[in-house]
């Protein structure tokens, strides 16, 4: 391992995945930097999805290593790997309906508190001062996305967009140090998937490393620093949005989902 | 509330009066899990039965006072849901259903069979009231009738009913909700879904325990009849009827669940096809169950006036 790759935030490497003999991701190797925006796009069927789900660990890999922050995660469940600081969107959302906007959130922050049952029962003044501070951070995220009017309001409510939105701030809730978004601009109208775009471009510039799955390519080409293509489980390039642009390999891969369709 | 046992024409409606906050525990332990954490279980009345018999035995054949045999009841629950809990909660779906359905039926069983301890079928007699011990220019008291009791039974159930109220209140009570609506969501904001739903399960039948506790030192007295699976099955029943998910919607299950019987006991052989039927109209004409009435009618009639009000 050189200094680069041990630097990175996140790390995998060799990482493979079968589905009933059918390679769904195979051998893959990359690393995204602390700090940076990674996108992975490719054609439909090409991995994506697998490989979200398998750093989030919904999904298990056959074959290969995750690390993050240095320190293997591969063998981890979902919610730890959320407590290490790996936060995720959907691209079907995940929202907790029944719950009101801000308890969304609340729940977001859950990982950051630390009462157990005993002390919530008890309702002491140590929790009361934890569910204040809960409630702060929720509230300001809402504030910052401009959700805050509907804070008390049903989160089965809201509309498609301002769900999205939501599900980003429940996210965010944990301050977590990697963001996975799978597809956070799929179903917006142009101006809301602008919007959803500045928003990451705002996140990253204060420090937030961002790995995404999108198929805007408008969205990609502006915001992404650096971009994997995936092909058939495979990588087929990985570089700047130029680079990626003119690889004679994306553009046949493109090119032959396109005459396929 | 507490002013029942004066007013109270007579000591059966006192009695009633205590079998309701304890059908109020029991619902409201089930309510808490069912209700807030999706989790169905078949043997409330089985943890019920096992808090009852726990706290009735070590008093019978030991001579420990109901002081300590209530939370050596919600020990010996907890633990034993802990045991059930740990391999059934693995699993999604309906396992936890099944598990606690073959428990409650075991229990049913140990309760019969185990005659030396629990005294078989024909129940476990003998077992002492709560008292309150004698001081100096005081003989202490036996709370050995139903008005007696009666302040006992309502504080405990008062302190149940806050301890749901503050546990739905926490980041606990939020981790529950968010597992039983979306778990995929739950578990991607670091929620042990597992953990929650087992820590639950076990502070619900602790509950029950206590519930039981209650029961046989009240009645001083404990039969297996009481603690069979259809108990464990009418329980859900005064969930839904109530309001499952709904805070106060065990409050009104369990009023309705001890009084009802009592309004049709006139009816003698249509007793139970009544409660049926009313059963089924509540729940088809309010999904929400009792607790979910005030707010329909009020959509039922806003509706009308705005429908009036076009010309």
């Amino acid at each position: 391992m050189n200094a680069k790759t041990s630097a990175n935030l996140l790390q995998v490497d060799g990482l493979a995945c079968r589905f009933d003999g059918v390679t769904a991701v195979a051998d893959l190797s990359f690393g995204v930097r602390a700090g940076e925006i990674k996108a992975v796009i490719g054609p439909n069927g090409a991995g994506k999805s697998t490989l979200f789900n398998m750093i989030a660990g919904v999904t298990r890999a056959n074959a290969g290593e995750i690390r993050f922050d240095g320190a293997r995660i591969d063998h981890l469940p979902t919610f730890q790997r959320a407590r290490r600081g790996i936060a995720r969107t959907f691209q079907n959302l995940q929202i907790f309906r029944d719950m009101s906007v801000l308890e969304n959130v609340m729940v977001g922050r859950h990982m950051r508190g630390s009462a157990g049952v005993a002390n919530a029962i008890l309702h002491g003044p140590s929790l009361r001062a934890e569910e204040r501070a809960i409630a702060a951070a929720a509230t300001d995220l809402l504030d910052r996305f401009g959700l805050a009017d509907k804070a008390q309001m049903q989160a089965g409510a809201l509309s498609f967009g301002q769900l999205k939105i939501l599900e980003l701030a429940r996210a965010l809730a944990g301050a977590p140090r990697l963001l996975l978004l799978d597809e956070p601009a799929a179903g917006l109208p142009h101006a809301d998937a602008d919007r959803m775009g500045e928003i990451i471009c705002g996140l990253n510039r204060e420090g937030m490393t961002v790995l995404l799955v999108e198929h805007n390519m408008r969205m990609v080409m502006a915001l992404s620093h650096d971009i994997l293509v995936l092909n058939n489980g495979r990588r087929i390039a990985e570089g700047t949005a130029d680079e990626v642009r003119r690889h004679p390999e994306v553009l046949a891969a493109y090119l032959g989902e396109a005459e396929d369709a | 509330m507490l002013a029942i046992p004066f007013i109270a024409p007579n000591a059966y409606v006192v009695s009633l009066a205590n079998m309701a906050l304890i059908n109020l525990i029991l619902a409201a332990s089930l309510n808490l899990l069912m209700g807030y954490g999706g989790q169905i279980s078949l043997s409330h009345a089985g943890f019920f039965g096992l808090g009852a018999y726990a706290s009735g035995i070590l008093n019978v054949k030991l001579g420990v006072t109901p002081w300590l045999g209530l939370p050596a009841a919600a020990l010996i629950t907890a633990a034993a849901a802990w045991v059930i809990g740990l391999p059934a909660l693995r699993l999604r779906g309906h396992y936890l259903s099944m598990a606690t359905l073959g428990w409650n039926a075991i229990l049913v069983v140990l309760f019969n069979q185990l005659v030396n301890l629990t005294g078989g079928p024909n129940g476990l007699l003998g077992v002492q009231p709560f008292a309150l011990p004698g001081f100096e220019g005081f003989a202490g008291l036996k709370l050995d009738t139903e008005p007696r009791a009666f302040p006992l039974v309502w504080l405990a159930s008062l302190l149940v009913m806050l301890a749901i109220l503050n546990l739905l209140r926490s980041r606990i009570g939020r981790a529950l909700r968010a597992v039983a609506t979306n778990e995929l969501g739950a578990d991607a904001v670091g929620v042990d879904s597992f953990r929650t739903k087992l820590v639950v399960f076990v502070l619900s039948a602790a509950m029950a325990g206590i519930a039981g506790s209650l029961y046989v030192h009240v009645n001083q007295y404990a039969s297996p009849e009481t603690f069979g699976v259809a108990t464990s099955i009418l329980l859900i029943v005064v969930v839904a009827i109530g309001g499952s998910g709904s805070y106060w919607g065990p409050l009104l299950g369990a009023l309705t669940y001890t009084a009802l019987p009592q309004i049709l006991l006139d009816y003698e052989d249509a007793e139970l096809m009544l409660f049926g039927l009313g059963m089924l109209i509540v729940l088809i004409a309010f999904p929400g169950g009792l607790a979910s009435v005030p707010d329909a009618l009020v959509r039922v009639f806003s509706r009308l006036f705005a429908s009036k009000r076009r010309p």
